[in-house]
């Protein structure tokens, strides 16, 4: 590996996951030998177990805080332990590790402070639910014509940061609810570089998704509401 | 206004006046919270006893029964609390997360020897 021990770390944000996290995390560690951060949200069941048993640490939250505030737990963690790197990664296997390399060689190289993992610019075998495509293409041409930048897949939580991002989205003004297209446009805004490479991600086995039921209107609404405002706001807010 | 109208609207605002004031006074309510739900009473009384005031408001924003006026801005007061509420509740979800996070970093420091 590249990277020196201690400078990059790998924060997985978990909800319930305790069948799906430990092997994650072995995959991981075939890849790389960054520290596995889990940030473990509020889960019921034994999650924290799991993850402990396979040696990575474990933030324990005291109660669900949702996906957005639980990966930004993982960035004040990483920030107070000096992590120059992180990459952040769901919890559900979506991510394959196999691209962790091709994610975080770009922000090591000091080329970008962001590069987003995107499913589209490759022929993964992923296939999203036609109301979170039809989301997703929604929201990516909006990015693009804020950005001027063309982002295949801005929704991807699977992406890696440097220290000065870290320090960005450790802030208030990282949208905790759902962190998502509006995060592309906030980066944009506050003259962070970013790009996208292609990463593998497998459909997610199993029940939860992040976006179902009810949450899909709400999502789409929230999202325009965050972009829009993004946009009011001045660029020197939360500036780091 | 007739004047059973105003004896009704009268002990209405009274009413309120005095509960929120033995709120405040028994600790139950924050002198914060009370500001506006105070006004709701005096305004009431106020716009009951002040017929002009209550003629001209009415006039003013195209009313045709005063009732309508007292109605109004009663019903504008309740959502200036509620909104205050919202924003107290953003404020307060904001803390509540950051102490959340500031436990769970600090637990691990904590627990473990080489991190």
């Amino acid at each position: 590996m590249i990277q020196k021990i201690n400078s990059l770390s790998i924060i997985i944000p978990a909800y319930n996951e305790a069948e799906r996290i430990a092997p994650l995390i072995a995959n991981i560690r075939k890849f790389s030998d960054a520290d596995i951060i889990v940030v473990n949200d509020g889960s019921t069941d034994h999650t924290a177990d799991e993850v402990r048993a396979s040696g990575a640490l474990v933030i324990d939250l005291p109660f669900n805080l949702g996906y957005g505030a639980a990966l930004q737990t993982g960035f004040k963690y990483a920030l107070e332990k000096g992590y120059m790197f992180a990459v952040q990664m769901d919890a559900d296997g979506q991510h394959d590790p196999s691209s962790l390399t091709a994610l975080i060689s770009p922000v090591i190289q000091g080329d970008f402070d962001v590069v987003i993992g995107s499913r589209f610019l490759s022929d993964s075998n992923y296939k999203s639910p036609v109301i979170r495509r039809i989301g997703m293409f929604f929201f990516a041409i909006i990015t693009r014509l804020v950005t001027k930048k063309k982002i295949t897949d801005p929704t991807s939580g699977y992406q890696a940061i440097n220290r000065k991002t870290m320090e960005l989205f450790a802030s208030d003004i990282y949208p905790v609810d759902y962190p998502d297209a509006d995060v592309i446009i906030m980066l944009y805004r506050k003259g962070i570089r970013f790009t996208e490479v292609p990463v593998t991600m497998n459909r997610s086995i199993g029940n939860t998704s992040m976006h179902s039921g009810l949450k899909p209107f709400y999502y789409i609404f929230k999202m325009l509401l965050s972009i829009l405002v993004t946009l009011l706001r001045s660029r020197g807010e939360g500036k780091v | 206004m007739t004047l059973h109208q105003r004896i009704f609207a009268l002990l209405i605002g009274i009413g309120i006046f005095v509960a929120i004031i033995e709120m405040v006074r028994r600790r139950k309510l924050g002198e914060e919270y009370s500001f506006l739900w105070l006004t709701i009473g005096i305004g009431i009384v106020v716009l009951v006893l002040w017929q002009d005031l209550l003629q001209w408001l009415t006039h003013l924003i195209g009313a045709i029964a005063q009732t309508t006026t007292i109605f109004i801005f009663g019903l504008v007061i309740v959502i200036l609390i509620n909104l205050h509420y919202s924003v107290k509740i953003t404020k307060l979800s904001r803390q509540v997360k950051e102490l959340a996070q500031q436990i769970a970093i600090l637990k691990v420091g904590g627990n473990s020897k080489s991190y």
